[in-house]
C-alpha cells in the first residue's frame, strides 16, 4: 500500500509535504482533510491523529505527524537527492537550524497576518484593531528581515548553492500572507529573487498547483460560513490571538 | 580550539545542550551568558549570534544556533550512543516528531508560567492579570495531557524503550514551572514516573546540577540589570501580556 498523506492545501506545512512528494515522484494517496468544514475535529480523523492537525503521513501501520518530521522521513525512505537534506554535518545543521527557528518565527508571524487579514474579521464580525494589525505586520517584517540577513544573506539558497528543505518550508509559509492579498515580496528584491529561484527549482507548474487553493483564500471565509465552521472556531480564535 | 557553548542555565534549551554535552563527555568551553544582566545584547555576543539568543555553539569557524540543530549536530559529530538519535528510520521519526511539535506545543507554554508568576511581577514590577495566569495554566494542562496521550502513551520513553533527545528536550521544558512552585508532577503519576526514569538515565547529579538555576529564579529576578530591564520590558509586554 502506498503512502497516505492527509492534507489540506490551505495549510502551509501540508504544501511543503505535498510539493516534496510530487517533485520527488514519491507515490502517495492524497487524503483530503477539509479544514474549512472542521473535518479535523471529526471522529474519523481523530482516530488517525489525536492532535487533530494536518499534515499526517501513514505508511502502513506507521502514522507520523509534524511536517518537518514527515519531510525528514521521506528524504531517508525514498533516498531523495542529497541537497534536500545534505549528509554533510554542517550543511545539514544549517537546514536544521532554519527548520527549528521557523516554528515560532516565520510560521507563527506569517500565519497570524493571514488570519488577521483573511479570517478573524469574518469570524469576530469586526476588523482587527489597528494596533494589533500593525504589531503583527511589524513582527512579520522583522522576521523577513532576519530571514534575509541571517539565513539567506547573499547566497542563492539557505544552505548555499542548492535548494533544501529549509527553502521549501520557508516559501510555503511566506505564501500564506500572499494568499491574504499581502505582497510580502514587494520592495524586497533579494527575497523576490530567492522566491523566483525556489519556484524554478520546484518547477513553476508544481508550485502554482500547490498554491492554487491559498491564492483563492478570499473565498475561504464564505466557505467556512456555509459549512458552519465560524461559530465553532470563534472561541479558539479569540484565545489564539489575544 | 575546543567547542565553545554559550549558555545560561536558566534557559531550558541551554540545559538540554549542557546535559547532552556533559553526559556524553563532549569537551567544551562553557561560555556563560547572563541573560538577566543583558549580556546577550552586548556587542561581543552580537558577533557570535545575530539573534542574540542562547544556546549557540562555536566549533572553530562554524557557528550554530537553535538547540535542536545543536543537539543533532553534536550527536552526529561525536558519534554518541544510537538511542539519543536512532539510526532506525521510524524510531528517529518519533524523535523528530516530538522535537518539531514541542516548539509551539510545549516550550512557550511551559516557559510562560515562570514569566507570568515570578519574572514579570518581580523583575519588572508589572502586575499580571488573573485571566492571563489562568489561561496560561489551562494551556499548560492541555500541553501536558497531549504529551502524555500522544507522545508518551504507555512507553517508558517517547521513542520507545530508551531515552532519546526527545525526552531530554521535553524534560528541561517541563521542569521550568517548578521554579515557581508549580509542581506539574503532583497529580500526574505517569509523568512523574517518566521524569524519574529520565533523571535516572541522565544521572541524578547532572540532572539536579543543570536544574539548580530555576530554583534560584527569585534571586536572578531581583538582580536584573536596569539597562536589560529597559530592553526586556516592551518585549515582555508584547510576548506575554
Amino acid at each position: 500500500m502506498p503512502l497516505e498523506l492527509f492534507l489540506d492545501l490551505y495549510s502551509q506545512p501540508c504544501r511543503s509535504v505535498y510539493i516534496f512528494a510530487k517533485i520527488n515522484e514519491i507515490p502517495f494517496e492524497f487524503r483530503k482533510v477539509d479544514l474549512a468544514s472542521g473535518e479535523q475535529y471529526g471522529e474519523e480523523f481523530g482516530k488517525i491523529s489525536v492532535l487533530r492537525k494536518v499534515p499526517v503521513m501513514r505508511d502502513g501501520d506507521f502514522v507520523l505527524t509534524e511536517s518537518v518530521a514527515i519531510l525528514q522521513y521521506m528524504v531517508e525512505m525514498f533516498s531523495t537527492p542529497d541537497h534536500w537534506y545534505p549528509a554533510d554535518v554542517q550543511k545539514r545543521a544549517r537546514v536544521n537550524e532554519y527548520l527549528s527557528w521557523q516554528h515560532t518565527a516565520m510560521r507563527s508571524h506569517a500565519a497570524k497576518v493571514f488570519w488577521f487579514r483573511c479570517l478573524v474579521p469574518i469570524i469576530t464580525g469586526a476588523e482587527v484593531p489597528k494596533e494589533k494589525m500593525d504589531s503583527a505586520l511589524e513582527d512579520l517584517s522583522s522576521t523577513l528581515n532576519m530571514f534575509e540577513n541571517k539565513f539567506l544573506r547573499d547566497q542563492h539558497f539557505i544552505t548555499g548553492d542548492q535548494i533544501s528543505l529549509a527553502d521549501l518550508v520557508a516559501i510555503t509559509e511566506m505564501m500564506q500572507p500572499v494568499g491574504a492579498g499581502l505582497d510580502i515580496f514587494k520592495d524586497r528584491p533579494r527575497l523576490s529573487a530567492w522566491r523566483d529561484r525556489v519556484k524554478q527549482e520546484l518547477g513553476v507548474a508544481a508550485f502554482h498547483e500547490a498554491h492554487e487553493v491559498i491564492m483563492n483564500a478570499a473565498s475561504l471565509p464564505q466557505e467556512m460560513e456555509s459549512k458552519g465552521m465560524l461559530e465553532f472556531i470563534k472561541p479558539r480564535i479569540e484565545k489564539l490571538f489575544n | 580550539m575546543p567547542l565553545e557553548i554559550y549558555l545560561d542555565l536558566l534557559s531550558q534549551p541551554c540545559r538540554s545542550v549542557y546535559i547532552f554535552a556533559k553526559k556524553n563527555n563532549i569537551p567544551f568551553e562553557f561560555k556563560k551568558i547572563l541573560l538577566f544582566k543583558g549580556e546577550q545584547y552586548g556587542e561581543e555576543f552580537g558577533k557570535v549570534n545575530y539573534f542574540r539568543k542562547v544556546p549557540v555553539i562555536k566549533d572553530g569557524d562554524f557557528t550554530l544556533s537553535e538547540s535542536i540543530a545543536i543537539l543533532t549536530y553534536l550527536a552526529e559529530k561525536y558519534g554518541t550512543p544510537d538511542h539519543w538519535y536512532p539510526a532506525d528510520l521510524q524510531t528517529r521519526a518519533r524523535v523528530d516528531e516530538y522535537l518539531s511539535w514541542q516548539h509551539s506545543g510545549m516550550r512557550g507554554i511551559a516557559g510562560k508560567i515562570l514569566w507570568l508568576k515570578l519574572m514579570i511581577p518581580k523583575a519588572f514590577g508589572i502586575d499580571v492579570p488573573k485571566e492571563k495566569m489562568d489561561s496560561a495554566m489551562e494551556d499548560l494542562e492541555e500541553a501536558l495531557t497531549a504529551f502524555e496521550e500522544k507522545f508518551l502513551q504507555d512507553k517508558p520513553f517517547i521513542a520507545g524503550q530508551k531515552i532519546s533527545l526527545a525526552d531530554l528536550v521535553a524534560i528541561v521544558e517541563i521542569m521550568q514551572p517548578l521554579g515557581v512552585g508549580v509542581n506539574v508532577f503532583e497529580v500526574r503519576p505517569k509523568l512523574r514516573a517518566w521524569k524519574d526514569r529520565v533523571r535516572a538515565e541522565i544521572g541524578p547529579a547532572l540532572f539536579d546540577e543543570a536544574h539548580q538555576m530555576i530554583f534560584n529564579v527569585e534571586e536572578v529576578a531581583k538582580s536584573t540589570d536596569p539597562s536589560a530591564k529597559e530592553i526586556f520590558k516592551p518585549k515582555i509586554k508584547k510576548l506575554f501580556l
